[in-house]
């Protein structure tokens, strides 16, 4: 008989949810970009991580209050990821996959070399109103900024959810996501939802780098939330919201699990490999994820 | 070599003719698709387009819908020179088309498919639509209504919240002609409407083809293999071969001329379309 310690592993997973969906809200970039224009953006993390020196900032440097530094950080990451659609990624468009991949690469090391030479290589608060004494619930112990960030992330997931099922906008962003050409015979502009696309991936961007910054300070290495997306992504199918959502949580529970069994008897550092170890493990299984359209290919 | 040009269009005057592509060719590296090829396509008519496979009748439909930029000549659509247009673009004029190979939206339902069909008449743009909620669904009231007449008029009634691809083929390729006619197109082309149909299928289809010339006065050209359906349906035949046109006149010329015999019998292809799924 396995005897565990039931209110440690309630604990462990909680946890691993709250931080899970809050994953998911990552992931839910990248599934924009994907679902809409093929193109994987593997800037993600760093998209995160400018979001939150744009919020950092603008509290410190400019002395706004939080709320306004989010919202400074919402708007100037839908600017600049406009932007960087319109100059960069547009003259991509039906080049090869591979070709937009590198160009994500590449951003995603500019962005972390432009940050560092902006906003210096120290580690910046952005302060959220949020206390740090625990929440007990029943049996749990949880930190307040894990609740609200777990809260904002899947209200968000659920509206951006409900946009692409419900919504006129969203229902022609999945149909130029189905297929551009027939889109283009609809009479819908093809450019504008890509733009579009890029536009909400900056929100949730930013939304990500006010709430992951707030929690664990913003600095470079921000940019490594972007990292679990791909066990996420995998896990939940790359072109699904449902499927951020679990997968997140998938990988949240997971590395807490470890973090908590695993750690402490190999002295630590599990955490970070074995959602990769899963990852690595459904995509000799199923390799469109749980979650994703099984590709049906016409040779 | 100069086509043979029998257009055969001498009496309609400049109004009369909806659409008119003059010696449009379309290369793809050192192949000629299509070679000066010249159609004029009366408004309210429906203009079937023949050929063998390869003939490049998919093409010539691809350079109309603006998915080809013809390499020479030019098209004009109700008096605009839309050769050089874009598929919205062409779309937003009253174009609409079917494919080849149906291409629905397949996670969507019958209604959300040929609901975007309506975009072009949606005037709310992305931003606005965000802004006055109101308004916008409002008008998606409006365009709801026309959709569901749609839906009648192809009898689609009990498939409304079906997705597509749960559909049986015949019935995809209706729900395909639905999104095409909710853009209210003047002109609609479809690219083999009854491919790999059954006989049962093809009536049903051919018969709101003809409905929808006949309630709307929509000119239609379609790119058809079964001769039987051409010569039911249509007012005027042209026939490609190898990327010319051959021969174009009424369906009862066309099945005596001996240059479209020949074009067809040379390739060992009669009748009824028994090649399929050839690339567009």
């Amino acid at each position: 008989m396995l005897d565990l310690p039931w209110r440690f592993v309630a604990i462990l997973f909680a946890n691993g949810v709250l931080v899970g969906s809050m994953y998911a809200l990552i992931a839910l970039g990248f599934v924009l970009i994907y679902k809409a224009t093929d193109a994987i953006n593997f800037a993600q993390g760093e998209f995160v991580m400018f979001a939150g020196f744009l919020a950092a900032g603008a509290t410190h440097e400019a002395g706004f209050p939080w709320w306004i530094s989010a919202l400074l950080s919402v708007a100037g990451m839908i600017v600049f990821a406009f932007g960087l659609e319109r100059i960069v990624l547009r003259p991509l468009i039906g080049r090869p996959v591979l070709a937009v991949i590198m160009a994500t690469l590449g951003l995603g090391f500019v962005l972390r070399g432009v940050a560092t030479m902006a906003f210096g290589g120290g580690t910046q608060t952005i302060p959220l109103p949020v206390s740090n004494a625990p929440v007990f619930i029943g049996p749990l112990i949880l930190p307040p900024i894990e609740l609200v960030g777990a809260g904002v992330s899947l209200a968000f997931l659920g509206v951006f959810g409900w946009f692409f099922l419900k919504s006129r906008v969203g229902v022609a962003m999945r149909a130029v996501a189905d297929s551009q050409q027939v889109a283009m015979a609809m009479g819908i502009n093809v450019r504008r939802y890509f733009a579009l696309a890029w536009a909400m991936a900056g929100v949730v961007s930013a939304l990500g780098g006010v709430l992951w910054g707030g929690m664990l300070g913003v600095d470079n290495q921000l940019a490594l939330v972007g990292l679990k997306v791909f066990p996420v992504m995998i896990l939940g199918g790359l072109d699904s919201i449902v499927g951020a959502v679990v997968g997140g949580i998938i990988v949240g529970v997971v590395e807490s699990l470890s973090a908590g069994f695993l750690d402490p008897l190999v002295g630590g550092g599990t955490k970070d490999f074995v959602p990769y170890l899963l990852m690595i493990a459904v995509l000799m299984v199923r390799p469109e994820g749980i979650f994703g359209r099984r590709r049906i290919e016409r040779i | 070599m100069a086509p043979a040009e029998r257009t055969g269009t001498e009496d309609a005057s400049e109004d009369d003719i909806l659409l008119a592509a003059t010696a449009v060719s379309k290369r793809f590296g050192g192949v000629t698709a299509v070679e000066e090829v010249s159609i004029a396509v009366k408004r309210g008519s429906v203009t079937a387009i023949i050929g063998p496979n390869g003939a490049g009748k998919t093409s010539f439909v691809n350079m109309v819908s603006g998915f080809y930029r013809p390499d020479s000549g030019v098209i004009r659509f109700a008096g605009t020179d839309t050769t050089r247009f874009r598929p919205a673009e062409i779309a937003a004029l009253g174009i609409a088309r079917t494919f080849q190979n149906i291409a629905l939206f397949g996670g969507m339902t019958v209604l959300d498919n040929i609901m975007l069909g309506r975009h072009v008449h949606m005037k709310s743009g992305i931003l606005s639509s965000f802004v006055y909620w109101g308004l916008a669904q409002k008008e998606e009231v409006a365009h709801r209504a026309r959709v569901e007449e749609l839906i009648d008029f192809l009898e689609l009634q009990d498939l409304r919240k079906q997705p597509t691809s749960a559909l049986a083929y015949g019935l995809r390729k209706r729900v395909e002609l639905g999104r095409a006619l909710a853009l209210d197109p003047k002109l609609l082309l479809l690219d083999e409407p009854m491919g790999g149909m059954n006989q049962e299928e093809k009536e049903d289809m051919a018969g709101y083809i003809l409905d929808v010339n006949e309630q709307w006065g929509t000119t239609i050209i379609l790119i058809e293999h079964d001769m039987a359906v051409v010569m039911d349906i249509s007012d005027r035949v042209a026939v490609l071969d190898r990327g010319r046109k051959i021969a174009e006149g009424t369906p009862s010329e066309m099945q005596s001329n001996p240059d479209v015999i020949r074009a067809y019998l040379g390739t060992g292809e009669r009748g009824a379309g028994e090649k399929r799924g050839h690339a567009a």
